[in-house]
């Protein structure tokens, strides 16, 4: 953010400004340096989609969505059941994800005094919870399943692994969010008579929304892409039949691609392509709109 | 909660009125048992992290105790044969350790000196509009789902980058091919990441340089990144913490053989890797097979709390400067 202001002076093309600040061939070098690292992940990030297409355009046809996957036919085979699986788990996930992780962010950003030890160690555990490996959430959600009497590979346990592992996400974000809303906002509700929980429900948290949401956004789109928890659960890579329920077992894209990806035949890689194709186009909108709604908002306030 | 709100009002005013001063008291005048219920659920909320750390020791600690009164922990933390599914069963877990050192050491060669470039110009050399256009591209690189680099690492950047282009004769898995692809994934964690810690410098710092007569690349390097070292540092080590945690590309990529990795053209199976392989098998649960997936999940799960807890303090310490 700092740097802006330093560069309003300057030329605004990258060469110019090359010109400008850096005489020496060895400021230029290094500058260049720097925009072949920028170049080179966005140059990956192209080639990535570019071959993932050319893989899978061939699959990209109505049966991919209608029909359930297959062993023996992988020419007809499709993704129906991954594709339903995947929208269960994420609604759950949601479900589940969204009320606790917003309600764990507002005690520690509106009521939590800085000194309170519980407080202090929520944020501990929080910060280590981010980075725990994705495949550790599957074993204690297998784990939980088992120890509750309900079967691992169905829905609930599905989003429970994956509601626990964004968790800190959409804790992170709704702290930020709510730490960008003007204290005078929350004085004047107080002020007015207004109880801490109101002013939390009727102004902070509404004042807060957009930067909930690109975060949220943010982390279901990781959410939907994210195979290796669910592996934990068992039993989830051949499925042929709908889900219908909480309790009901599944599969989601990401294993789907996964168990394709692993079987010899190229109309079996070109299925995983195809499928691929699927879920970048719906984590790409996903980012697309989160970005959408933070630029919106960032230049409103 | 609207309707509770608006017979506050006369309540408090009624009690207001009375006599006794000990009555007045600045208490809440109703008893707001919706606002106690909320407020208890915002606690819970927030236990729900503790819980799921407790959670995760528990779940693995069970099965992995139980594993360990069967093998012997220097057994399995020294042993360089990791063969839980043959006959003549041996538990070292060095051969995992291995692969999964050297796709994380190959990830961090790809990602940190990326990373940091694409940091560095990002927060000392952009434009606003270009940060703006760019850096939302350069992060949809960690929202690419795991299994499609996987697919991308198997089918296009071994046969094709590697072998093609490069004449590297890697083999169908290899090591190489993972840990690139891993590298690749990660780059926007460190970017992002080591941005904020360079933006975090005061202005101060870099215009005291340029007075001085430093150009922007001097600041740079020797001002601005050092300023933010401990910050950058964290980025690090966030970025190893996810290198060691990624189980989809390697688990595709990286093949399945657990051996002593010495080739990275070869293949080798990680942690996660073995993990995730066991997890599809069918082993019966509370056997020894079984269990063999949370014993090697434990030492996962205490390399990267350790990983992680450094990076915590790096991040707490560059917080409290700026």
């Amino acid at each position: 953010m700092s740097a802006v202001t330093a560069d309003q002076a300057m030329p605004r093309t990258p060469l110019a400004r090359a010109a400008y600040g850096e005489k020496d061939l060895r400021s230029m070098g290094f500058l260049v340096v720097l925009w072949l690292c920028l170049a080179f992940g966005i140059l990956v990030l192209a080639v990535l989609l570019v071959t993932t297409f050319l893989d899978g355009r061939e699959r990209m046809d109505g049966e991919l969505f209608t029909n359930y996957t297959s062993q023996i036919a992988p020419e007809t085979a499709g993704a129906r059941a991954a594709i339903l699986g995947t929208a269960w788990v994420i609604l759950t996930t949601a479900l589940l994800a969204i009320p606790i992780g917003v309600a764990a962010a507002s005690y520690l950003e509106e009521f939590a005094s800085t000194r309170s030890r519980f407080a202090r160690f929520v944020e501990l555990n929080v910060q280590n919870l981010a980075a725990v490996p994705a495949i550790i959430y599957g074993m204690l959600a297998a784990a939980a399943a088992v120890a509750v009497g309900i079967p691992r590979n169905t829905v609930i346990a599905g989003g429970i692994a994956l509601a626990l592992l964004i968790l800190p996400v959409v804790i992170v974000a709704t702290r930020e969010a709510l730490r960008a809303v003007p204290q005078e906002i929350r004085q004047a509700s107080l002020a007015l008579g207004a109880t801490p929980m109101q002013t939390l429900a009727r102004q902070t948290l509404p004042a807060a929304v957009p930067g909930i949401a690109t975060g949220t956004i943010l982390a279901l789109s990781r959410a939907m892409g994210e195979a290796a928890p669910l592996l934990l659960l068992g039993g989830l890579v051949f499925v042929k039949f709908d889900p219908n329920g909480f309790l009901s077992g599944f599969t989601t894209m990401p294993i789907q691609i996964f168990d394709w990806a692993a079987r010899s035949q190229v109309e079996f890689q070109q299925l995983a392509a195809a499928a691929s194709i699927l879920l970048l186009v719906l984590v790409i909108l996903l980012n697309g709109v989160a970005i959408i709604i933070r630029n919106k908002y960032a230049t409103a306030r | 909660m609207s309707h509770r709100s608006a017979g506050a009002g006369p309540s408090t005013v009624s009690r207001g009125l009375r006599p006794s001063p000990d009555r007045l008291s600045l208490r809440s005048t109703s008893p707001r048992r919706g606002e106690k219920a909320a407020f208890g659920f915002l606690v819970l909320a927030a236990a729900v992290s503790v819980l799921t750390t407790v959670g995760i020791v528990v779940s693995l600690a069970l099965p992995a105790v139980q594993f360990f009164r069967e093998v012997n922990v220097l057994d399995f933390l020294t042993g360089t044969s990791w063969t839980p599914r043959f006959t003549e069963k041996s538990y070292g877990v060095l051969p995992l350790i291995t692969g999964t050192l050297w796709t994380t050491g190959i990830a961090l060669a790809v990602c940190v000196p990326l990373g940091l470039g694409a940091a560095i110009y990002l927060s000392e050399y952009a434009s606003t509009g270009v940060r703006k256009t760019l850096k939302p591209i350069l992060e949809l690189l960690a929202g690419v789902p795991s299994v499609v680099y996987g697919l991308f690492a198997v089918t296009f950047v071994g046969p094709v980058v590697l072998k093609e282009w490069f004449g590297i004769q890697v083999q169908t898995f290899s090591v190489l091919a993972a840990g690139l692809v891993l590298g690749v994934m990660i780059i926007p964690t460190v970017a992002s990441l080591a941005e904020d810690a360079m933006s975090a410098v005061p202005r101060s710092l870099r215009e005291a340089s340029y007075g001085l007569g430093a150009n922007r690349m001097r600041t740079v390097l020797r001002v601005v990144f050092p300023a933010a070292v401990s910050g950058i540092a964290a980025s690090l080590v966030l970025a190893l913490s996810r290198a060691v945690g990624e189980t989809m590309i390697v688990a595709m990529a990286a093949g399945s053989q657990a051996k002593m990795v010495s080739d990275p053209l070869e293949g080798g199976q990680t942690m996660t890797g073995f993990i995730a392989s066991a997890a599809l098998g069918d082993s019966v649960q509370g056997s020894l097979q079984y269990n063999t997936l949370f014993a090697v999940g434990i030492t996962l799960f205490v390399l990267t709390l350790v990983i992680n807890l450094i990076s915590i303090r790096l991040v707490n310490r560059f917080r409290e400067i700026y």
